[in-house]
């Protein structure tokens, strides 16, 4: 028999629901993975035990009296850190809010609660998601479960990184230029990035308000299309939220994909790929032509824009979505400043990390006055040229097919050294944002280096179904392969519990999170206190009536 | 000074719409309130929160532009309007720079001057800041965000006035309008109204303008029409003298009539405004626009034409009771309840506006019950008091709003109608003033006042005085 680890998410929500694994029982071999496992890839920046074993009784509760019947009802679950949950520290893996507790949770951590989902922490990422490998998190990076030596991506490493090596049973990231994707293709798991306006960004601590979406990470796409379907939703608190017509995307799990007229951009083979990539990508497109599916190489054209376009963009959002963090409400202020403006400058100087203060500095640079039409002005224009592009493609495809990364997971430390070529591995990712589609990253193969790789479908703005169904008869081809550490967890976790289910060992997790954490945690007593305070502050629709004639 | 100068004067107008909640939350916009008691993630810039407008500042915004013959920009936007400050909590202000919801209008003005038009150059959506409090003491500072998000309108003129006449017509025409429509109350010292002022001086004749100022901290009318004349002359003096005029921002202190500089055009901050990718773009239909055309209640000019038609006042009257819609309210709800418009009109022109004006207030500051004026008229038409009493009484609805009927009855304020004790009264005057039936009978008429007089003193204004005459009259005569 498998062990609990092992299975997916959904298959862990049936046996919980036919009773045959208790709800806390999943959440504490999950725990355990993490006591095993953690040291090695730290994944998480906060977990908090007690509220995880208190969570987990009550869902089992609900589950038992018969008022949660979902499929993912009790199935414990990682949450990238720049989503609100009350009750647990919000950092973004940045020293600036190494102590902001947020006030209220973000919708769509509320839907997966609403749907029974056990939170298990708070995951690692690049700090405000800017980066591509999680290295940049003020809290150390994380390593690659298929090989520590090597990133795991970013900027929802952790998420990935925890879906990959067991440590939860799926995740929730967040994606503005890639950052469910890329990390997904490389820690071998999938990972989808919906429609813009899907997944409400209310409670996302905005990074580009106009690109970020919050997306699943799973071991496969069956899971993640549950997962999406459970968090999508029309919210009137998210202006940019759109109210949609099908929210049933697993109707489009069929194992069947004739007569799908797949396009492949010759611009994504080009120089620049790797061999072994590109050999994995076509020969997943060989799976599917096989299955039935029409597919051809085509020209997409302005791909070489879209970094351009999307690093002015997201940087003059960010410049003015971060000037928030000042010292003066909450997070990190500088102990020694003179007057106001100086405890500005100092707490941001020392509360940012280099990488985001790079950011703000480009983002302020090109919204500057006589600098605005040159670059931000123009940026946008060639947005909306990318999304003509993919229009006109969209008119003769259903998918389109392509690598999720140039390459498979470089070492550590290899990338932050070289900015604008770690930039330059966004490349296939970041027009999806620019134009608003919907993208998915499923494995397809290893490297010689035995590091994963991941195949990218996109589709059609709202056509999910699409790369759902062409994600989903891929999969059905082959089988989930799992990091050998991730296993070696799982064994080593046999030793660590009784017949009980009761930890033997006693190692000293909380501890453990806040040193790694620099202070993040304070996850303790006082999180917990929090946490039982019950529901927070939701913003109810004004009485004056909400929403305009707008359209998005 | 020999030469002759021209002041150049445009007007940027903050307005805070009477909106229940705010702009971008479900927070209340009430006054007062303990500091943060009408805050949420919102309107605290709390990360993650974001903002959702409320549709209501739209239709204002448009009532307002619509009102002052603006153009409507059909597909507006938001953009952040970004700078560090704590009463900020974002550090970015959600305002409208490139797509105003209004733009080029106008409303006409009439000063002893005459009447002139002043161009209306845009109106813009934005929020208000929370307010810093410092504390001395503690030497810190703490910051209240319950007005943060409160939602304004900004009108910013075209600069076309002249004189500190003209600009204080600009601001009474803008609250009248913008009170007509409910769309605030434009109280200037509690700063639902603020007005900045740009002003540059130019040797007459010239085309080119001068360099301009911008004049901050104005808080009443007064304020403002000291400070138009401070600056102008200020800027004379310097360009007499042969010195320039910085462009600045200036602040101005009323207590010393004169102004400091805050910051000039060099330290000017680069706002780095862009579209709020937050909010959507307002799309404004026709429809829309019709509807908010159609709902516009009366305006000034046409409640004036209207009294005088239908109410047959004369034209100066219903300007003057038109010229504040608060008064007009309590003439319209008078005459509702006791007719006779001309004598409510009398009542509300001559005794309220000299009551207001011993008093210092604004017709918006009236606070009796149309009921109690109606109530009034009535004892005066049915003969139950006499003008001089009632005039009297008046004064006391004026300032405590008393029922008058039950106030008659109380001091005993009735008329005396009993003509034996009216006779008795006169007989004994009579008795006292021989000389004053001798004067009469020598056909000095002025005799018969002086009786009349003192009985109406007698009887301490309780009585008819048209009764008295004819009585006093009939005496006498018959004395002869």
């Amino acid at each position: 028999m498998r062990s609990i680890l092992e299975l997916t998410a959904l298959e862990l929500g049936r046996r919980i629901k036919k009773k045959e694994i208790g709800v806390e029982e999943a959440a504490k071999t999950a725990l355990a993975q993490m006591r095993v496992l953690e040291p090695e890839l730290n994944c998480y920046v906060t977990v908090d035990e007690r509220m995880v074993l208190d969570q987990a009784q009550k869902v089992q509760k609900k589950i038992d009296d018969g008022e949660l019947t979902g499929p993912l009802a009790g199935v414990p679950a990682a949450i990238k850190d720049n989503l609100c949950i009350e009750g647990l520290p919000a950092t973004c893996s940045s020293r600036i809010l190494e102590n902001f507790m947020p006030s209220y949770t973000a919708e769509a951590v509320v839907r997966l609660l609403d749907g029974g989902a056990v939170i298990l922490g708070k995951t690692n990422m690049d700090e405000f998601a800017m980066g591509s490998t999680t290295e940049t998190s003020a809290f150390g990076a994380t390593k690659n479960p298929w090989n520590p030596e090597h990133v795991p991506g970013g900027s929802s490493g952790g998420s990935c990184g925890a879906v990959a090596a067991n440590e939860c049973f799926y995740a929730l990231g967040s994606d503005t230029g890639g950052s469910i994707r890329q990390p997904s293709s490389f820690c071998g798991v999938t990972g989808i990035k919906p429609t813009y306006g899907t997944v409400s960004r209310y409670g996302l601590i905005a990074y580009g308000s106009s690109l970020d979406q919050i997306g699943p990470v799973g071991k496969n796409v069956e899971d993640c299309t549950a997962v999406l379907e459970l968090i999508s939703s029309y919210d009137k608190k998210d202006s940019t939220s759109i109210a949609r017509r099908d929210y049933d995307f697993t109707s489009a799990l069929v194992d069947d994909v004739r007569g799908m007229r797949i396009g492949i951009p010759k611009d994504y083979l080009g120089a620049g790929l790797d061999g072994q990539v590109k050999e994995a990508i076509l020969k997943a497109a060989g799976v599917l032509e096989k299955k039935g599916a029409l597919v051809e190489e085509f020209d997409l054209s302005l791909t070489e824009y879209a970094i351009p376009a999307y690093y002015v963009i997201a940087s003059a959002e960010a410049s003015s979505n971060l000037s928030r963090f000042d010292g003066v409400k909450y997070g990190f202020r500088a102990k020694e400043y003179e007057g106001l403006h100086n405890m500005y400058k100092r707490s941001r100087s020392e509360g940012f990390g280099p990488e985001v203060k790079r950011r703000i500095m480009l983002g302020s640079f090109v919204l500057s006055s006589g600098y605005y039409d040159a670059y931000y002005l123009k940026a946008l224009k060639t947005k909306a040229l990318i999304k003509q592009a993919f229009d006109r493609a969209f008119k003769h495809f259903d998918v389109i097919l392509g690598p999720t990364a140039p390459s498979t997971a470089p070492k550590l430390g290899q990338s932050l050294c070289d900015p604008l070529k770690m930039y330059l591995g966004d490349i296939y990712t970041i027009s999806v944002n620019l134009a608003g589609l919907p993208a998915m990253s499923v494995p397809c193969g290893k490297d010689s280096q035995g590091l994963p790789i991941g195949v990218q479908l996109i589709g059609d703005c709202f056509q999910e179904k699409n790369i759902i169904r062409a994600g989903y008869a891929y999969e059905c081809s082959r089988s989930y392969e799992q990091p050998e550490l991730a296993v070696r967890g799982a064994e080593r976790d046999q030793t660590m519990y009784g017949e009980t289910g009761t930890p033997k060992g006693s190692m000293a997790m909380e501890n453990k999170w806040t040193e790694e954490s620099e202070g993040a945690g304070g996850m303790g007593e006082a999180a917990y206190a929090a946490a039982k305070r019950g529901a927070g502050i939701r913003i109810t629709a004004s009485p004056d009536g909400t929403g305009t004639g707008g359209a998005a | 000074m020999s030469k002759q100068y021209e002041t150049v004067i445009g007007l940027e107008v903050h307005v805070e719409l009477a909106t229940k909640t705010k702009i971008f939350c479900g927070c209340s916009t009430e006054f007062g309130g303990a500091p943060n008691s009408h805050t949420c993630p919102v309107c605290t810039g709390m990360p993650g929160s974001l903002p959702v407008l409320n549709k209501q500042v739209v239709e204002y915004a448009l009532a307002v532009g619509l009102a002052l013959h603006c153009s409507i920009n059909q597909y507006c936007k938001f953009d952040r309007k970004n700078y560090f400050y704590p009463d900020n909590p974002q550090n970015y202000q959600i305002s409208q720079l490139y797509l105003p919801i209004c733009h080029d209008g106008w409303v006409e003005i009439e000063t002893g001057a005459g009447k002139k038009k002043v161009g209306i150059h845009e109106i813009h959506m934005e929020e208000d800041a929370g307010k810093l409090i410092h504390d001395e003491w503690e030497d810190c500072s703490l910051v209240d965000y319950n007005r943060s998000g409160v939602p304004l309108i900004e009108i910013v003129s075209e600069p076309d006035m002249r004189s500190a006449d003209e600009v204080i017509a600009y601001l009474e025409k803008l609250r009248l309008i913008i009170q007509y429509l409910g769309a605030s109350d434009c109280k200037l010292q509690e700063g639902s109204m603020r007005a900045d002022v740009n002003l540059s001086v130019r040797e007459a004749g010239t085309k080119e303008m001068g360099t301009r100022t911008e004049m901050k901290n104005l808080n009443s009318f007064k304020a403002i029409a000291r400070a138009v004349e401070g600056e102008r002359n200020r800027q004379i003096e310097l360009l007499e003298e042969g010195k320039k005029v910085i462009q600045e921002t200036r602040r101005w202190d009323d207590n010393k009539e004169a102004s400091h500089a805050m910051r000039s055009k060099e330290d000017a901050q680069d706002y780095r405004y862009f579209p709020d990718p937050d909010l959507v773009p307002v799309v404004i239909s026709d429809e829309w626009i019709a509807r908010v055309k159609a709902q516009q209640p009366e305006l000034q000019a046409e409640k004036m034409e209207r009294y005088q038609r239908e109410y047959q006042l004369p034209e100066y009257d219903a300007g003057i009771l038109t010229a504040s819609k608060h008064l007009a309210d309590v003439f319209e709800e008078t005459v509702k309840l006791c007719g006779r418009p001309k004598e409510v009109s009398n009542w509300l022109m001559t005794d309220a506006m000299r009551l207001l004006k011993e008093h210092e207030k604004e017709p918006e500051d009236l606070s009796f019950s149309p009921e109690n004026l109606a109530k009034l008229i009535g004892l005066v038409e049915d003969h139950v008091i006499n003008r001089t009493v009632a005039r009297n009484i008046f004064e006391a609805i004026f300032a405590e709003n008393v029922d008058p009927k039950q106030y008659v009855e109380e001091k005993g304020l009735k008329v005396v109608s009993d003509e034996g004790a009216l006779r008795q009264v006169i007989q004994e005057i009579l008795d006292k003033n021989p000389q004053s039936v001798a004067d009469y009978k020598a056909g000095k008429q002025k005799a018969m006042g002086f009786v009349v007089g003192q009985t109406m003193r007698a009887m301490k204004g309780k009585a008819d005085p048209a009764v008295v005459n004819q009585l006093v009259k009939g005496i006498l005569e018959a004395e002869i």
